[in-house]
């Protein structure tokens, strides 16, 4: 084998990547990419993945498609590829509504699932979810999901209550989003005693598909055959009704993965090979994947509505135009802002030419971010339920939720994909964008995606493993450095920590460093070096206020940040000071032109 | 993005943002599809207005759920034994459909039906019982004045009209027609309260650079039906439609007029082109339709004007790639709203403002100076 081809059917564009075998080890090769042809006029997704390909064609002199039947396969004499595989979230993805008896319990599980399985969540329906039946079915009706995934129940309990769900789902009569003509499919992953019931209300109108349960027991979550059973469906009804895919389907040489769902397998690699908490975002147009593999659980977050260019204008909703502008560094007016978000938001190929258009979209990458975590936090919780004792369903109907486990002190890596922080002119600048938004804590290693291949390496580490492995080591994950943040808070200038940083073969940095700044020491790529932080009192290193760390920290492209803003991070009211504290932050990563001017406008 | 054709030496490429069609003349095909199966009121070759009824259907009722076990205190799996209504049975507001008693016919529980309907399911799972309401009737109307090209059986029809088509960015609101009215006298010129009067009552109102919020409330108040500027403000989109919109898919707003904006957000000199067409058509009876969707299907707001005056024989085709002399239009800071045509499309990846390389093409703007702009950020043109 000497080459591999991975593409990925984005929403807005198809990024094909060439992989090759040199000295005997697979390294990244080519990128090739041309707008997504899913929607009308093209309606057929194999044109964007033809022209991306060609362009790695024109640039390689490498025929890889041919006349008439797609990839030439395999590879030989300056023809074909050895390989071809594709991940996709054309279209909108994989939708799903998601059904379950209790909101926080089944229905939440469920949801865990569906996200799990690389699946935007259109809506979540439960016994208690605080709507009247008529809004549910109005809800349903109008909805027009890719699947349902219905839960509910333990094994051996009641069926009453998940069946009062499953006739409501039934009633409504729900039709699938890519055409009329073909039953919508709906995984039961419910009460095990109400299969048969289940069976015989909705297989004459759904693709019934039955699995074990979500929810055995209060105690455990068994999202796996849901997770299997969804992925089977997207490829046999899913995918082979939208436009192209059936022939799409053919040319690759196994399954169609969604885009998250590579993007999942990605980042769980790099929690497994680095044995430790993982936090990991896919910044895209559209939506903000999160990833958290923490204590070895896995969960992937999807806020569908946040995006920096379909969905721009729901970041401006939620986080509040306020909160935008407090990251921009130049006086602007609020208005101009808001025009301008619009404006991407109407035509979201659009890239920022000006520095002062790059400004704002890094501003609204991290209250997406921001956003996009918090949200992950309400998904990441422990089991809602699991209580030893014996409850009553009403008493679970108002059981309180219980809070996250995720604690940025023990997260150990955050890792950042999707085409704004890959394609960020300067990798200080995502740097920066991650840390402000996620306000990493103690010592927290940062990885970027390169040129964004996290979901072709995903779907690809499925057949070649160790080929996805070696690419996504070696090109893929960049070492963007290394932040040491001591967790507390003080006023400007007051001592935060002495630290002192040491290769073995001389002293880079030995410092008081006091609050409010960033300081960045250069460690280059794949060094080590020994960094003793000792803070004063009321700041903690993950080790108890006021004492001493020693550990092992790696450099990167940019180095290691110290970052003494406390957490968390505030800025000054006065607006004149926030924008000369933003400029010397800035200025500290190197992260813009030292000299910005602000040419254009906004 | 750069296509090199076999055998062919010129240069084309793709723009990401598909351009925006201000066509004088072309056949409009218009698709009217039923939300569910129904009947086609025409035949092939009938002459439609914009409101005559092309097709019907009924939508079925919505379903109504009954608890009848919480209704009559009994376990789910009795309920089929209270019911005096089968599956299948008319039955009218309030009328019984089931009913219990105990105590030895001392306590007499009764459960009725909240609608008119039809008993749809009994289950003796759940306890519930569907009742289904009647169907709605749906017409679907013409939108377009045209001949019908296509009747398809049970869905709909194709009608087919020679006009003048033109596209938006992003509108508000859905189909309705009426006169287009130019009210301002030069592309630059904002639709203000000061150009409405009464008599626009049923009009499409056409401003040039902006619709301030007075003029939005203006035409309102006039009873215009719709409304075509170059721009608006945000905010006043905001207070125009009751809520920040935050995904651009539109066309339900139920808000008493249809918008359409040319060019974008902020005060923006609508296209001489688009100008210039919408004033030759002056008093002519037009189809608009504000509904918008960027993603999953790309849908842009649309002002159909149908005429005889000159035809065009050609139906809308899909568009070509840019080349060298493809009129474009620039949709990004520093050159938002120049127009210019294609002057080269160099294949090295250009460094820009920001400290990104990345694809270029360098454009010649009206006034003869050549910028360089990312690819992304132009649309064609489509004369």
């Amino acid at each position: 084998m000497e080459y591999i081809l991975v593409s990925d059917v984005g929403s807005t564009t198809t990024k094909a990547r060439l992989f090759r075998k040199i000295n005997n080890e697979w390294r990244y090769f080519l990128s090739g990419e041309a707008p997504t042809t899913v929607e009308a006029p093209y309606e057929n997704v194999c044109m964007g993945v033809q022209n991306a390909v060609r362009e790695i064609e024109e640039l390689t002199g490498l025929q890889i498609l041919s006349e008439s039947e797609g990839m030439i396969t395999p590879h030989s004499e300056g023809h074909g590829v050895d390989f071809y595989c594709t991940t996709s979230s054309a279209g909108g993805g994989l939708q799903l509504l998601v059904a379950g008896v209790i909101k926080s319990m089944t229905a939440e599980s469920a949801k865990r699932a569906a996200l799990g399985a690389g699946a935007i969540v259109m809506d979540a329906i439960a016994v208690d979810d605080g709507r009247p039946d008529y809004k549910k079915i109005e809800r349903i009706r109008n909805l027009r999901p890719d699947m349902i995934l219905l839960a509910g129940g333990t094994d051996g309990g009641t069926i009453q209550l998940v069946m009062q769900v499953a006739e409501l789902i039934a009633a409504s009569a729900p039709k699938a989003r890519l055409g009329a003509d073909y039953a919508l499919p709906l995984v039961y992953a419910g009460n095990k005693s109400a299969q048969p019931a289940i069976k015989k209300l909705v297989s004459d109108e759904f693709a019934l598909s039955i699995v074990d349960n979500i929810r055995p027991i209060l105690e455990m979550e068994n999202t796996e055959p849901a997770r299997m059973a969804i992925h089977e469906l997207f490829m046999e009804h899913v995918m082979s009704h939208a436009p192209g895919y059936s022939q799409l389907m053919k040319w690759a040489n196994i399954d169609i993965l969604p885009t998250p769902a590579g993007e999942g397998i990605a980042m769980q690699l790099i929690a497994k090979v680095e044995k430790c908490n993982v936090l990991g975002v896919g910044l895209g147009g559209a939506t903000t994947n999160v990833y958290s593999i923490f204590d070895g659980r896995f969960v992937r977050s999807v806020s569908a509505n946040l995006g920096m260019s379909y969905s721009i204008c729901n970041v401006l909703k939620e986080a509040g135009i306020k909160n935008i502008m407090r990251w921009i560094p130049f006086e602007a007016d609020e208005n101009q802002i808001i025009n301008f978000m619009r404006n991407k938001m109407i035509r979201p190929t659009t890239i920022p030419q000006t520095l002062r258009l790059l400004l704002v979209e890094h501003a609204v990458a991290r209250e997406s971010l921001r956003l996009g975590l918090g949200h992950h936090k309400t998904i990441a919780t422990r089991l809602k339920g699991a209580v030893t004792e014996h409850r009553m369903v009403g008493d679970m109907l108002n059981y309180s939720l219980l809070s996250t486990y995720i604690d940025m002190m023990k997260i150990k890596i955050i890792v950042g994909t999707g085409g704004l922080l890959s394609h960020a002119p300067n990798r200080a600048q995502s740097m920066l964008i991650m840390t402000d938004a996620w306000q990493p804590e103690g010592v927290t290693k940062v990885y970027q995606d390169s040129v964004f291949m996290m979901p072709h390496l995903g779907v690809l580490s499925l057949a070649y493993p160790d080929a996805a492995w070696n690419v996504f080591n070696k090109d893929c994950l960049v070492r963007v450095g290394t932040v040491i943040a001591p967790k507390g808070v003080a006023v400007q200038g007051e001592k935060v920590a002495d630290i002192v940083i040491k290769t073995q073969d001389s002293t880079l940095f030995e410092k008081e460093v006091v609050f409010g700044d960033i300081t960045v020491v250069p460690l280059p790529e794949r060094t080590k070096a020994t960094a003793t932080i000792t803070p004063v009192k009321h700041f903690d290193m993950d080790v108890g206020e006021g004492k001493t760390l020693e550990t092992t920290i790696e450099g990167g492209v940019v180095g290691v940040m110290i970052d003494t803003r406390g957490r968390p991070i505030s800025l000054p009211v006065d607006d004149k000071e926030r924008r000369s504290t933003l400029m010397r932050w800035f200025n500290s990563m190197s992260a813009y032109p030292k000299d910005m001017t602000f040419v254009g406008s906004s | 993005m750069v296509k090199k054709e076999k055998g062919k030496s010129t240069e084309e490429a793709y723009a990401y943002t598909p351009g925006l069609k201000v066509k004088r003349a072309v056949v409009v095909r218009k698709t009217r599809r039923l939300p569910i199966l129904g009947e086609a009121l025409v035949k092939k070759g009938d002459e439609v207005d914009f409101d005559t009824i092309v097709a019907r259907s009924n939508i079925p009722g919505e379903p109504n759920i009954v608890r009848i076990d919480d209704m009559l205190g009994v376990l789910s799996e009795d309920v089929p034994a209270y019911m005096v209504k089968k599956v299948g049975d008319k039955v009218e507001k309030d009328e019984i459909i089931a009913k219990s008693s105990s105590l030895f016919g001392f306590m007499k529980k009764n459960a009725t039906s909240p609608l008119t309907g039809i008993i749809e399911s009994i289950s003796d799972s759940s306890g519930q019982v569907v009742i289904r309401a009647p169907p709605i009737p749906v017409e679907l109307k013409a939108y377009v004045r045209g001949t019908i090209a296509e009747v398809l059986p049970r869905e709909g029809v194709i009608i087919e009209t020679n006009a003048a088509f033109i596209q938006g960015i992003c509108g508000i609101s859905g189909e309705r027609h009426g006169k287009i009215k130019v009210a301002v006298g030069t592309p630059d010129d904002p639709l203000t309260a000061g150009e409405i009067s009464s008599d626009d009552k049923g009009k499409i109102l056409v401003g040039g650079s902006l619709v301030t919020t007075d003029g939005i409330e203006k035409a309102l108040q006039v009873g215009a039906i719709g409304v075509v500027a170059g721009g608006i403000e945000g905010n006043c989109l905001s207070r125009f439609i009751g809520y920040e919109m935050g995904v651009a898919i539109t066309g339900e707003e139920e808000v008493g007029l249809t918008l359409i904006i040319t060019e974008g957000f902020g005060k923006m000199r609508m296209s001489g082109m688009t100008f210039n067409l919408l004033k030759e058509f002056n008093g002519h009876e037009a189809a608009i339709n504000g509904a918008t969707q960027i993603r999953a299907g790309v849908l842009r707001p649309e002002i159909i004007i149908p005429h005889k005056l000159f035809l065009s024989k050609s139906e809308e085709e899909l568009s070509r790639g840019m080349v060298p002399g493809t009129p474009v239009r620039i949709i990004g800071d520093p050159y938002f709203g120049k127009i210019g045509t294609v002057s080269s499309l160099p294949a090295q990846l250009k460094k820009v403002e920001t400290g990104s390389y990345v694809r270029v093409v360098d454009v010649k703007l009206e006034v003869g100076e050549i910028v360089t702009v990312p690819r992304a950020n132009v649309e064609m043109i489509e004369e």
